[in-house]
């Protein structure tokens, strides 16, 4: 598998206060640990298993992920800004790889 | 109605088919699952057409007799030719074929010069796909025939089967907009097509909105569209009628392909939308469909008819309608010169090919019925014989027109039950429990109690094997009684059968495309004579 | 005939590991199955590999009126657990959407757990056809 290359979509600017809607995109196999290969073994299951999404280093959003979630993750959620500053986004490995993503927003 | 009282008269005359008094400030013209019929063609309309749940017994589950009754249509008139199937060979003979698109260019030119701008011309999709011309054009053909009507907007279906790439460089050129508020870009979520566009038509503001066919993605390969997602999505068609209201439409008119059960349901939940102009499910209803304050209106398919519907608005609500399912009786309507010769210059490069001669039918050929139709019949036999199977399955479509007995079967009559962009005649192994569980499969997506979990199709033909279906069942539980007909006996859960079909929705799906496998059948059988069929027997 | 679904998946969950699961969640109670949460699922899913889920809670996201986390669950796949968004006050909303895999036609379950203590759920059925066909 390629490296997991992280994609996010965050708004440039927002009024303050405002609600603002995030999506962010990993590509990876989310191997569920429920296929076989060719040979009759359990392919072990290798997952995304954590994403977290902080602002200016507080919590926003996050979520603990099963092996139900669909190869290359796709998450949609919102965030209130009250401030300008950076979105941090993180994924968290089964095997211990974390990958990590920033963004911008500019608070008018 | 009116057309019933003046095609009653011994000889239709076309002042009888577009005689229509005006009535209110806007009028709406529909045109649907045309299937690229720019030629009249026969089209014989379903004996069987099975309601579940809400919808039993409601049109369009009502065929023959009860059809008549119920629309106060007289047996053996035009209408009754038009709409129904009984003395269907005998009714086609003294009536004659149905639609041709220069006949329906010259109903829309009458109706826009009488009520010029008034008027918005609707395509419900399915448009371009259907005939030889269209596929060997990638439906430039009826990108071409369509845009010389100069439709206001369309949405879509088949159109979809020429792939994303396709349909995207059709759309940009296309003058008018392809509405699809229920497309969604498949990575991202969002709206992938403009959901509705607002027109002013005799001081009106009127919004129309686009439902493309909800299963597109299922019924058809999704991976010829890969980004793009549908579905339902009825929140999102209420959040679209609140936004066109918000921005002052006083008409609200959703331009759909869902189907008639499907828009039943719909009309029944989403508030606001005055009328909805039906298409997929190729039902023709004389009268529309009136759910609390919507009308439903559906107008038939393969250019047999258009529908005029003439509302008045007044303060931002429909005060009233007039209604006419206009039947297009090729031989009543003078042909529209301009488009008669348009329609010979998209079919030209291909007119040798279109007439060349395959066989001749003694039997009716016909796709529309829920479990046969004698076309399909023959395509059955053509696999089972030339691919060699125990076992054939043909798709359930409601396209393909219909062929009387003593015609010759050219290379366009054979295209126009298969031109498809998935036409792969696949030979497989599958066992008896698979074969059920397809079956099963397309039954619940025909006759499931909730109308937003049908699809709109018909059930998968069957060659070379019985069963009973008992439609009013639950899934799982429908099919019975499987038995292969070369042996007599019942189909073995666990033994392997050799299966040929075509048109499956699998990437990469191998074999000989379907007109091939039917041409070498007929090659060897050069009249075609069908036994009647009894496969499949209805419990319940 | 396509054949969507879970890749290779032999055990599906019961709904007794459903129930389980649910009131792992919850501290030991199955919630009424109304109120203030939406699940919102597709009838039948395109394709049982990915399959659209969103939840949404109306709720001020504050004080009293604050949704901590919502859990989904498939009540037909190898395991129930599908996923738990957590959410803070600078959520400012709580709606999420994501993409999961069904094995089968299956009830799908959100339940929400309030900053009060009090739970909400909601239940669709997603359906996972074979596919093909069409009028
Ligand atoms: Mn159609
Ligand atoms: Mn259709």
């Amino acid at each position: 598998m390629a490296t997991p290359r992280p994609r996010v979509k965050v708004p440039k600017t927002a009024a303050a206060g405002e609600v603002i809607t995030i999506k962010t995109l990993i590509s990876h196999d989310m191997e569920s640990g429920q296929r076989k290969d060719s040979e009759g073994n359990t392919i072990p299951r290798k997952i995304i298993n954590k994403f977290t999404c902080d602002f200016n280093g507080q919590t926003v959003f996050s979520c603990d992920i099963d092996p139900a979630i669909s190869a290359n993750p796709y998450f949609e959620f919102n965030a209130k800004v009250a401030e300008s500053g950076t979105f941090k986004f993180t994924w968290v490995d089964d095997d211990g790889s974390v990958y990590e993503a920033e963004e911008k927003i500019e608070v008018k | 109605g009116k057309w019933s009282r003046a095609a009653a008269q011994q000889a239709l005359t076309e002042n009888d088919l577009l005689d229509f008094e005006s009535f209110g400030n806007v009028t709406l013209v529909h045109l649907t699952d045309l299937h690229a019929q720019l030629m009249p063609v026969y089209f014989r309309e379903p004996s069987i057409n099975i309601g579940v749940g809400e919808a039993a017994g409601l049109p369009p589950h009502v065929t023959g007799v009860d059809f008549l009754k119920l629309y106060n249509i007289e047996p053996g008139s035009p209408e009754a030719y038009a709409l129904t199937s009984d003395d269907f060979v005998s009714l086609a003979r003294t009536y004659g074929r149905m639609g041709g698109f220069d006949r329906i260019a010259t109903v829309i030119k009458h109706i826009r010069a009488e009520r010029a701008d008034n008027m918005l011309l609707l395509d419900g999709g399915d448009t371009w796909q259907g005939s030889y011309t269209s596929l060997q054009t990638k439906a430039q053909d009826m990108v071409e025939a369509m845009n010389s009507l100069a439709p206001d907007a369309m949405t879509g279906h088949w159109e979809f089967t020429y792939g994303a790439e396709r349909v995207q460089e059709i759309m940009d050129a296309l003058p008018f907009p392809f509405l699809g508020g229920n497309i969604y870009d498949a990575v991202w979520n969002e709206p992938a097509f403009e959901a509705y566009r607002l027109f002013e038509r005799g001081g009106v503001k009127v919004a129309v909105l686009g439902q493309a066919f909800p299963y597109t993605p299922i019924a058809n390969p999704s991976w010829m569209i890969p980004n793009w997602s549908f579905g339902i999505r009825e929140e999102d068609v209420a959040a679209n009628v609140e936004a066109a209201r918000a921005e002052g439409a006083e008409l609200v008119v959703l331009l759909s392909h869902n189907g008639v059960d499907v828009d039943r349901k719909l009309a029944s939940r989403v508030t606001g939308i005055d009328v909805i102009l039906s298409g997929h499910t190729h039902d023709a209803l004389p009268e529309p469909v009136i759910v609390g304050k919507t009308l439903v209106i559906a107008s038939g398919s393969h250019g047999k008819f258009v529908t005029r519907l003439d509302v008045d608005v007044q303060g931002g609500e429909m005060k009233g309608f007039r209604h006419r399912l206009i039947p297009i009786f090729s031989d009543v309507i003078t042909p529209d010169a301009e488009t008669t010769a348009l329609v010979s210059r998209l079919r030209a490069p291909y007119e040798a090919e279109l007439k060349r001669e395959l066989a001749t039918t003694e039997t009716l050929l016909y796709r529309r019925g829920n479990f046969n139709g004698t076309f399909d019949d023959l395509f059955c036999q053509a696999l089972l014989e030339v691919r060699e199977a125990d076992i054939a399955l043909s798709p359930g479509f409601r396209w393909g027109a219909s062929l009387l007995p003593g015609q010759t079967i050219t290379v366009e009559d054979l295209h126009n039950a298969c031109a498809m962009t998935y036409p792969a005649a696949y030979r497989s192994t599958m066992n008896g429990e698979t074969i059920k569980a397809i079956l099963e499969d397309v039954a619940d997506n025909l006759f499931n109690k909730d109308p937003y979990y049908q699809q709109g199709g018909d059930m998968v033909r069957v060659g070379g094997m019985a069963y009973t279906i008992d439609p009013q069942a639950e899934m799982g539980s429908r099919i019975s009684g499987m038995t292969l007909l070369r042996t007599g006996e019942p189909v073995d859960p666990a033994k392997d059968y050799v299966v040929a079909g075509w048109a499956s929705v699998n990437e990469g799906t191998e074999g000989p495309p379907i007109w091939e496998v039917v041409e070498e059948y007929l090659s060897h059988n050069p009249v075609v004579r069908l036994e009647d069929n009894r496969s499949v027997r209805i419990a319940g | 005939f396509a054949a969507a679904g879970f890749r290779a998946a032999p055990a599906v969950a019961d709904a007794a590991a459903t129930e389980v699961a649910i009131k792992e969640f919850t501290g030991g109670i199955i919630p009424a199955e109304a109120g203030k949460l939406t699940l919102k699922t597709p009838e039948i899913a395109e394709n049982g590999n990915t399959v659209p889920v969103s939840v949404s809670v109306e709720s001020a996201m504050s004080g009293d009126d604050m949704v901590e986390s919502i859990a989904i669950l498939a009540e037909g796949n190898p395991n129930p657990g599908v996923v738990v968004f957590s959410f803070t006050p600078m959520s400012g909303a709580a709606a999420a959407t994501t993409r999961m895999r069904l094995a089968k036609t299956q009830n799908v379950i959100a339940i929400a757990k309030m900053a009060d203590g009090t739970f909400y759920m909601d239940k669709k059925e997603v359906k996972v056809t074979i596919g093909g066909c069409g009028g």
